[in-house]
């Protein structure tokens, strides 16, 4: 009944939104997957990503919209008719079952004999690397581990689509490391559709192809990790990518898509994606910390004064407070003293314009 | 000198600490002697008395006991009576608890159930007498129905002491019952059902092994209530009859013959029946997984 759905061309999701009483957390989400894309729902924790994660798995009824794989409607199915794979994002392995028996635990639901389970069980063993711990208990494996123990679980029925909900923020940061790349190998050998819920954005950048930016229960952008990140299209997508210095200025200069902002009697140049703001207007310059550089006393850039520095190997990143009472992030080579002056700049390119007033 | 001596003696108790001996171990004393002075002592005295007959060899007591009919039937009436009203409440507290767990606001539902627990079993004897009685309501309002024509006899029989027991046994065995049901990280479920799992199927594979070994501990605690149970034998059911259970024998060795000794002796013969029961349970309950019931870190 599910392998009538494992050739699909695409995933349409048209309208879907979801209440939790009065709250509506999330709003008309629209969006379109072509078979073997890799897709990341990226956005901070409340943006209704997971909600949206259990809509598309059935796990949650929809309030509103449709969601079609080609021409079949699969909304209207329950979680155990739509056949995708989840991972959860505390792995919810079966405690009382070996990680073959959670492995094969899909495939024995849909009654697939045990001569030709065993065999695709060894595989999806083998891909995870997990062969010597077949007959543990997921309690006597390592989380890296158990993480592994719910990815196989849930490509070994080779579903269409694999939804993913943090599957790696349990994990530590060596591990998460080499997790990103097995799922993404992993991901490659499925051929399949696979959405991946992160708030990290380091995660959707590198595992991608393409990101689905969620605020306020509603898409801000959606694009490719290279898009996103040299041109979000709104502040929110900006703060998100990594974008943490935000200056309010006035438009005094607009030349193409260079604008020159005046932030407390100095001049910054930079780059607007789109929208003509228009001299004399409110704007908001946002630049990465990285980007931000101190260039000592006396240069060229905005005065700021020293809060914190702190060694990151390579260079020193430091916070400073800036014109206005900003609160500015910045790069230096050097290591600066706590209270002394300062002036930070960034090149025109790598500051981005948009329109608005508040920070 | 005297450093060495210090050393030695900070080092004993270093090694007491490190077994989990400190100061603090000193506040299970007053636990320990309550158990002493109220379990252990009793429990040691009436086996020693229980060898004390009245006439006859060291296991006159017993002998007589599992001679006499009117003595070694209680127990199988006991049985009867008490193994078929736990397992009912068990059978009933499950599918309830599977729905109360979906439910929002399970405190008035929980106190109203509370509630027949601390009434206490005599109270609860009482208004099943109104209640169920010849000319209770429930017979009056059959009648009046036509459902009936003649009073059904729900009391002062078997049936009596089932529904006291029902009555009284059910909230606990629920509420314990609940609160494994409840313990089942709701994650599993969904992990079964993205893997393609029905309602029945998650029930088999997920939720039952899981809920085994807590049901198993309900079960145990549910009967040795329902074994011992006495006023509700007593009010009623017959007590000359089908329901003179195990604890009746006992009490009218003890206050009607005065005779303690065989007295003794049928509570000793009640507790081992209790534990060999309940032991066979626990050994059952070994068989199946008995870990946290949670999917994973998180």
């Amino acid at each position: 009944m599910t392998n009538n759905l494992n050739s699909f061309k695409t995933l349409r999701l048209q309208g879907v939104g979801r209440n939790f009483g009065a709250l509506n957390v999330l709003k008309d989400l629209t969006l379109e997957v072509r078979r073997g894309e890799f897709i990341a729902l990226l956005g901070p924790s409340g943006c209704g990503k997971s909600t949206a994660l259990n809509c598309i798995a059935g796990l949650l009824p929809t309030t509103r919209g449709s969601i079609w794989l080609d021409e079949r409607r699969i909304d209207t199915l329950g979680a155990e008719d739509r056949g995708f794979g989840m991972v959860f994002q505390n792995y919810a392995l079966f405690p009382h079952m070996t990680v073959r028996q959670n492995i094969g635990f899909g495939l024995k639901m849909r009654g697939v004999a045990k001569a030709e389970a065993e065999p695709r069980i060894d595989k999806a063993l083998a891909t995870v690397r997990l062969e010597s711990q077949a007959a543990k208990l997921p309690g006597q494996l390592s989380g890296g581990q158990q993480q592994r123990v719910a990815i196989a679980r849930a490509i070994v029925v080779e579903p269409p689509l694999v939804l993913m909900d943090e599957p790696l923020s349990n994990l530590d940061a060596k591990l998460r490391l080499e997790m990103r790349q097995e799922i993404r190998r992993i991901h490659a050998g499925l051929g399949s559709v696979t959405l991946y819920v992160t708030h990290d954005q380091d995660e959707a950048l590198s595992l991608a192809d393409r990101i689905v930016v969620l605020r306020d229960g509603e898409i801000r952008q959606v694009g490719t990790p290279e898009d996103l990140y040299a041109r979000p299209a709104t502040l929110d997508v900006a703060d998100f990518m990594g974008f943490r210095n935000r200056i309010a200025g006035v438009v005094t200069a607009q030349s193409g898509a260079t604008v020159t902002l005046d932030v407390g009697g100095v001049a910054l140049t930079g780059m607007t994606h789109g929208a003509v703001v228009g001299v004399g207007g409110n704007a908001v310059a946002a630049i990465r910390p990285d980007d931000m550089v101190a260039v000592g006393d006396g240069g060229d850039g905005l005065p700021a004064i020293v809060e914190a520095i702190e060694y990151r190997g390579r260079d020193y990143f430091g916070q400073a407070r800036g014109p206005g009472d900003s609160e500015l992030f910045f790069r230096s080579g050097v290591k600066l003293g706590i209270g002394a002056p300062v002036r930070l700049g960034a090149e025109p390119g790598k500051v981005l314009v948009f329109t608005g007033s508040s920070t | 000198m005297s450093i060495a001596v210090d050393d030695e003696h900070i080092s004993t108790r270093m090694r007491l600490r490190a077994r989990g001996w400190d100061g603090v171990t000193l506040l299970i004393l007053p636990a320990v002697a309550l158990m002493l002075g109220l379990f252990i002592y009793p429990f040691l005295y009436g086996f020693w008395l229980s060898f004390q007959p009245k006439a006859g060899s060291l296991f006159a007591n017993y002998a007589r006991f599992f001679a006499d009919p009117y003595l070694y039937e209680t127990v199988a009436k006991t049985l009867w009576i008490a193994v078929p009203v736990t397992l009912l409440n068990l059978l009933a507290a499950i599918p309830v608890a599977f729905r109360v767990r979906l439910m929002q606001r399970q405190r008035w539902l929980t106190t109203l159930l509370v509630l027949p627990i601390t009434l206490g079993t005599v109270l609860v004897a009482e208004g099943l007498l109104n209640y169920l009685g010849p000319q209770g309501w429930l017979n009056r309002t059959l009648m009046l129905f036509g459902i009936i024509s003649s009073p059904v006899k729900l009391l002062h029989n078997y049936w009596g002491v089932f529904l006291s027991l029902v009555i009284t046994g059910f909230p606990f065995t629920f509420l314990l019952t609940l609160s494994y049901v409840t313990g089942i990280d709701p994650a599993l479920e969904q992990a079964a059902a993205t893997l393609g799992a029905k309602a029945a199927s998650r029930f088999r594979h997920i939720f039952l092994p899981l809920l085994v070994p807590g049901l198993a501990i309900t079960f145990c605690l549910s009967f040795v209530q329902a074994f011992s149970v006495f006023p509700s034998a007593v009010l009623l059911g017959a007590p000359a009859g089908p329901t003179r259970v195990i604890s009746i024998a006992a009490y009218q060795a003890a206050f009607e013959e005065y005779d303690y000794s065989l007295a003794s002796a049928i509570a000793m013969i009640m507790g081992f029946i209790q534990l060999a029961i309940v032991g066979g349970v626990l050994a059952l309950r070994g068989l199946f997984y008995r870990g946290p019931a949670g999917g994973g870190k998180g």
